[in-house]
């Protein structure tokens, strides 16, 4: 067998297959991300100075720190902790803490957009926190984020392509490791590129289209 | 056990400061020039011939739906199967500029249309001259609206920059896995490395927020 093999079907093929794990990846961090966003979001506009002092400067570190970093943070704070070093493990908690910050402070625009009379009438109705969050203000909110957060998906499947940094073999870290067998990298970041568009780029559309439906009917 | 010790982090700790004010050249000479790659694309979408509108929407939407890691790696090792071959720094430079460029285009295109033609019409109505038109009724309005999307999308660039490393141009980042890879104390010298980072990017939108407030403090409208 020679060193250096073609680049032909099947590399093509296994580079579309890695895209499973970049999908994976993307699905646990934006469920993780989802669950720690709406607590972060909540946190920004409870009551409580302390909570929102904390979420606001979980905001700003994840925020205004790279992504790659935080993926070498928590890729060799494991080995601290004493867990043994699992490139999965480590990018699925970075990318979850990542977009929890992130989808928090998407979400704390929305529930702020909400009418405040709205928030008022319902604890005139006699409805508690859980009650008005649950009921009234959440759902009105969830109505406006929908756009934004589909396009913060886009940001985060993009982002989870530096889990190749740190070793874990998805889309990218598949193209590098095919590249170092066929050694034609045009064709090879080109497929890449191709199946991250393909991933994206109805998701983006997707963001455009929503937000513009709903800035049309929320005009007047 | 693991013990922490920061000791071997500050002995090396001019090498992260270079390093720092790597990422910082870098990222300012991306955003001047990605600036002006986002100025003629923004003209080139405004200008009616549908081609090139059509070229440059291309251009945009490759960009903002792949990753940058990805097109770091087919600038710097897929572009010298077409001849065309760059030294790392010199591939992260491009990369940024191009990826800025996607970003910035948008936003620039957004300030150009945030100007409506009553506003002209009143300027001469008023009986500016076309310099002072131009100046006050153009560029500082335009200005406004864009700045502070601008400013923190040089931020992002600035973060985003850190992913250079992967091709081991030279910048903070990459400060960090040469020391790290001296000192075996790899979480220690990511940290403070995630700390210079957060100081830089906090610095630069404390700076851009006193610029704002000096350069557009006027009322809004009404």
């Amino acid at each position: 067998m020679p060193l250096i093999r073609p680049f032909g079907l099947p590399e093509f093929w296994i580079i579309v297959m890695a895209a499973k794990w970049t999908v994976a990846l993307s699905a646990i961090a934006f469920a993780g991300g989802g669950l720690g966003g709406l607590l972060i979001a909540l946190g920004r506009v409870s009551d409580s100075k302390w909570l929102r002092g904390l979420a606001t400067g979980f905001i700003r570190l994840f925020q205004g720190t790279p992504l790659l970093m935080q993926l070498f943070l928590v890729f060799f704070g494991m080995n601290i902790l004493g867990l043994a070093i699992n490139p999965w493990i480590a990018a699925a908690v970075a990318l979850t803490l990542h977009a929890s910050a992130f989808l928090g402070e998407i979400w704390r625009g929305c529930i702020e957009a909400v009418p405040s009379g709205q928030r008022e009438a319902a604890t005139a109705l006699g409805l508690r926190y859980v009650n008005r969050m649950r009921y009234v203000v959440l759902p009105q909110a969830s109505r406006i984020a929908v756009a934004p957060t589909v396009g913060f998906l886009v940001q985060l499947i993009k982002g989870t392509s530096l889990a190749a940094i740190i070793g874990f073999t998805e889309l990218t870290r598949q193209g590098q490791i095919i590249n170092n067998a066929t050694f034609s990298p045009f064709m090879v970041f080109g497929t890449v590129a191709a199946v991250y568009f393909v991933l994206c780029w109805p998701l983006s559309v997707l963001a455009r289209r929503m937000e513009f439906r709903f800035s049309r009917a929320t005009e007047r | 056990m693991y013990t922490v010790n920061f000791a071997p982090v500050f002995a090396g700790f001019d090498q992260l400061l270079l390093g720092a004010w790597l990422t910082i050249q870098l990222s300012v000479a991306a955003m001047i020039v990605g600036l002006i790659v986002s100025i003629l694309c923004a003209a080139g979408k405004t200008s009616g011939i549908a081609p090139l509108r059509w070229v440059i929407d291309a251009y945009i939407e490759i960009i903002r739906n792949t990753p940058f890691l990805v097109q770091i790696f087919f600038i710097f090792f897929g572009l010298p199967s077409l001849s065309i071959r760059l030294t790392p720094n010199s591939a992260a430079l491009v990369a940024l500029v191009v990826n800025f460029g996607a970003y910035g285009t948008e936003i620039i295109r957004a300030g150009i249309e945030s100007i409506q033609k009553g506003q002209l019409e009143a300027g001469t109505a008023l009986g500016l001259s076309k310099l002072q038109i131009f100046r006050y009724i153009i560029m500082k309005p335009a200005l406004r609206t864009v700045y502070p999307a601008l400013t923190s999308q040089f931020i992002y660039l600035m973060l985003t920059s850190s992913v250079v490393s992967a091709i081991s141009a030279d910048d903070l980042a990459a400060a960090g896995n040469n020391l790290q890879s001296q000192t075996f104390a790899s979480f220690e010298v990511y940290i403070v490395i995630t700390l210079m980072y957060l100081v830089m990017s906090t610095g630069f939108s404390a700076i851009f927020a006193i610029i704002e407030k000096a350069a557009f403090k006027y009322p809004l409208s009404r």
